[in-house]
């Protein structure tokens, strides 16, 4: 029982760390990425790639799985999305798609169709016994990993200069501009620094959620899920809103097996009807 | 004051029939469809795709280039009409197609209805949610339900009566593309007498502005559920008429794919004159055939691709070039209306 809730809470965490970048982009720059998920089977493929055919210590391919995509989405950012910040969302819905697609198939031709998992560390397997309840040892590190990013992340949009600045930028942009500051440069740090997270969560995640060609297809959903439901205003309610998942999809898949995901649509579609703008919105969005 | 209200009435009724006078370059594309008939008896295979990527492109249509809801999950009618029609004949309740596809579409227009009042709540991006959630819900509960469905193996055993009880079908295709082709034709006619009507009109000022439809006297919400009913009822034919012609019905009719390429398909004939879907589904096709070819596993690449240069490129820009040469063509022949 015990063991479930906290598999459930580290998988929760690692939905949040997947998902924090598109909470940012969706709900603070009005953004649909349905590529999202393509950033973070980009970090699981570097990791793979470094840890297990060039045989980088664990640590550094997690840190590759970070700035590699990071890198990728300023690149993209630059050159690509922002050109569809101002379109219609059914024109961001197409071109995301259309990236999501190209990635699949980038991936499916570069490294093969079969699941893929990233080399543990031998002191990362196993479980650990605390007080009777039994802890894997990987699921504590994402636990600790994913804990220590949201707490960073929180502080970074609420109290640094740079998160001021992104606020500002997301009000107002044209205010923000007069201001002297340089939106289109916060936005593609923004953007970036979201890629890069996905990246991370998916190096991580590659032992728990699995990792093939069509990871960001088969995991778009769950990351609109977290943003959906969590809502766009803050970032702390996408983080209840990937907890609650994390616990109610393992839960579910272990006491309910014959239900599947099912639950969670059926959750979220709920959700959405009596909320429409989410669990956690204070006010009504813009 | 009665006299004017008359004559009025009779300027908006005689402007609404010139609207919706069939033109010269209509009658030019059914003839050429009913021409593909007799002239590409080998082809009918890919035709019958075509007609039923047409049919269900011409529903979403419906919704997105009429009414402007943006779906993701327009897959879920399409699975539930396949699905629907499947069951429906492998336990030998309706093995007449006709019958059978008019239960189907009947089936997912009430599904269709009760997803409108979801669909009908929050923006854009709820709308995606929640349409691509129900969508996924249904394919996960067909991928449950495999007693019933027979999970990813695919309803199999289906053996359809022949058409109207005279014609069956048969390898080489040629009874299934007739009668898909039929039915398009018939839904066609139905959609265009749908949206040339003052509720078609009324739809288009929801698109355009829908709090000045409703400041207006357009019951915004009652005209949304109706329409996205009727399109999902079209939707389920469109599937229904997939498992008839191909006595099989799999997962894959529910998958996020086929909405995805759905989107792709109406995007590339354009949106809001209905013969979007259809031009569209043909180009699809035959791409997809052409790529398929070239490089059988990777074709979605190309798909993505096409989808990023043409939002990229603008969808607006584009009509500057491909519309110029298709929809300006069409203007001067008559197929679509002045603006």
């Amino acid at each position: 029982m015990l063991t479930i809730l906290f598999d459930g809470i580290a998988y929760g965490m690692l939905l949040f760390v997947l998902a924090s970048g598109l909470a940012v982009t969706m709900g603070l720059m009005n953004l649909i990425n349905l590529a999202h998920g393509a950033f973070a089977m980009a970090g699981g493929y570097v990791a793979v790639a470094l840890v297990n055919k060039a045989g980088w210590p664990f640590a550094a391919g997690l840190l590759a799985a970070f700035v590699v995509p990071a890198l990728l989405g300023a690149l993209m950012e630059r050159t690509l999305y922002r050109h569809v910040y101002a379109k219609p969302h059914l024109d961001q819905v197409l071109f995301t798609i259309g990236l999501a697609f190209m990635a699949v198939a980038a991936v499916d031709f570069a490294m093969g169709t079969q699941q893929v998992f990233v080399q543990l560390p031998r002191a990362l397997e196993g479980q650990i016994d605390l007080g009777g309840v039994g802890i894997g040892r990987y699921r504590l590190l994402i636990i600790i990993l994913c804990g220590l990013i949201t707490v960073a992340l929180q502080y970074a949009l609420a109290r640094t200069l740079f998160g001021a600045r992104l606020r500002a930028a997301v009000d107002d942009a044209r205010t923000a501009r007069g201001l002297g500051i340089n939106v289109s440069a916060v936005f593609a740090l923004t953007f970036a620094v979201g890629s890069g997270l996905a990246g991370l969560g998916g190096a991580l995640g590659a032992e728990i959620l699995g990792l093939d060609p069509h990871f960001p297809l088969k995991f778009m959903i769950y990351f609109l899920i977290v943003v959906a439901v969590g809502g766009t205003s803050s970032i702390t309610g996408p983080f209840i809103a990937a907890l609650l998942l994390g616990i109610g999809d393992v839960a579910g898949k272990y006491y309910a097996p014959q239900f599947g995901a099912f639950a969670i649509y059926t959750i979220m579609i709920v959700v959405l009807i009596v909320r429409p703008q989410g669990l956690f919105t204070r006010v009504a969005g813009k | 004051m009665s006299a004017l209200q008359g004559v009025l009435a009779t300027a908006v009724a005689d402007h609404l029939a010139a609207r919706a006078r069939w033109r010269a370059a209509e009658l030019v594309f059914w003839g050429a469809a009913l021409a593909s008939v007799f002239l590409l008896p080998g082809k009918h295979l890919i035709l019958a795709e075509i007609a039923i990527l047409a049919l269900f492109a011409l529903s979403l249509d419906l919704i997105l280039g009429y009414a402007g809801i943006v779906s993701l999950g327009h897959a879920a009618f399409f699975g539930f009409g396949a699905y629907a029609a499947g069951l429906l004949a492998k336990h030998a309740l309706i093995t007449e197609p006709v019958l059978g596809l008019l239960a189907a579409g009947l089936l997912a227009a009430l599904l269709g209805f009760a997803c409108a009042f979801l669909v009908l709540r929050g923006s854009d991006l709820t709308r995606l949610m929640v349409t691509l959630g129900v969508a996924m819900m249904l394919r996960e509960l067909a991928n449950r339900l495999d007693k019933l469905t027979g999970g990813a193996d695919g309803l199999q055993g289906i053996t359809m009566a022949p058409v109207l009880g005279r014609f069956s079908f048969d390898i080489t295709g040629h009874t299934a593309y007739v009668y898909a082709l039929a039915v398009l034709f018939v839904l066609f006619v139905v959609a265009r007498r749908i949206v040339h009507s003052p509720f078609g009109l009324s739809l288009m000022s929801i698109r355009g502005n829908p709090l000045r439809a409703g400041a207006l006297g357009v019951p915004v919400n009652a005209r949304l559920v109706a329409i996205y009913t009727v399109a999902a009822g079209y939707a389920g034919v469109a599937g229904a008429l997939l498992t008839q012609t191909t006595a099989f019905c799999s997962l894959d009719v529910l998958s996020f794919d086929r909405s995805a390429d759905l989107l792709l398909v109406l995007i590339i004939g354009g949106t809001g004159y209905l013969y979007g879907g259809l031009i569209g589904a043909v180009v699809f096709k035959l791409l997809q055939d052409a790529l398929a070819t070239l490089t059988p596993q990777y074709w979605q690449f190309w798909i993505g691709l096409i989808l990023v240069i043409i939002v990229l490129v603008g969808r607006e820009r584009m009509s500057g070039w491909w519309h110029a040469a298709v929809a300006q063509g069409a203007r001067r022949l008559g197929l679509r209306e002045r603006p």
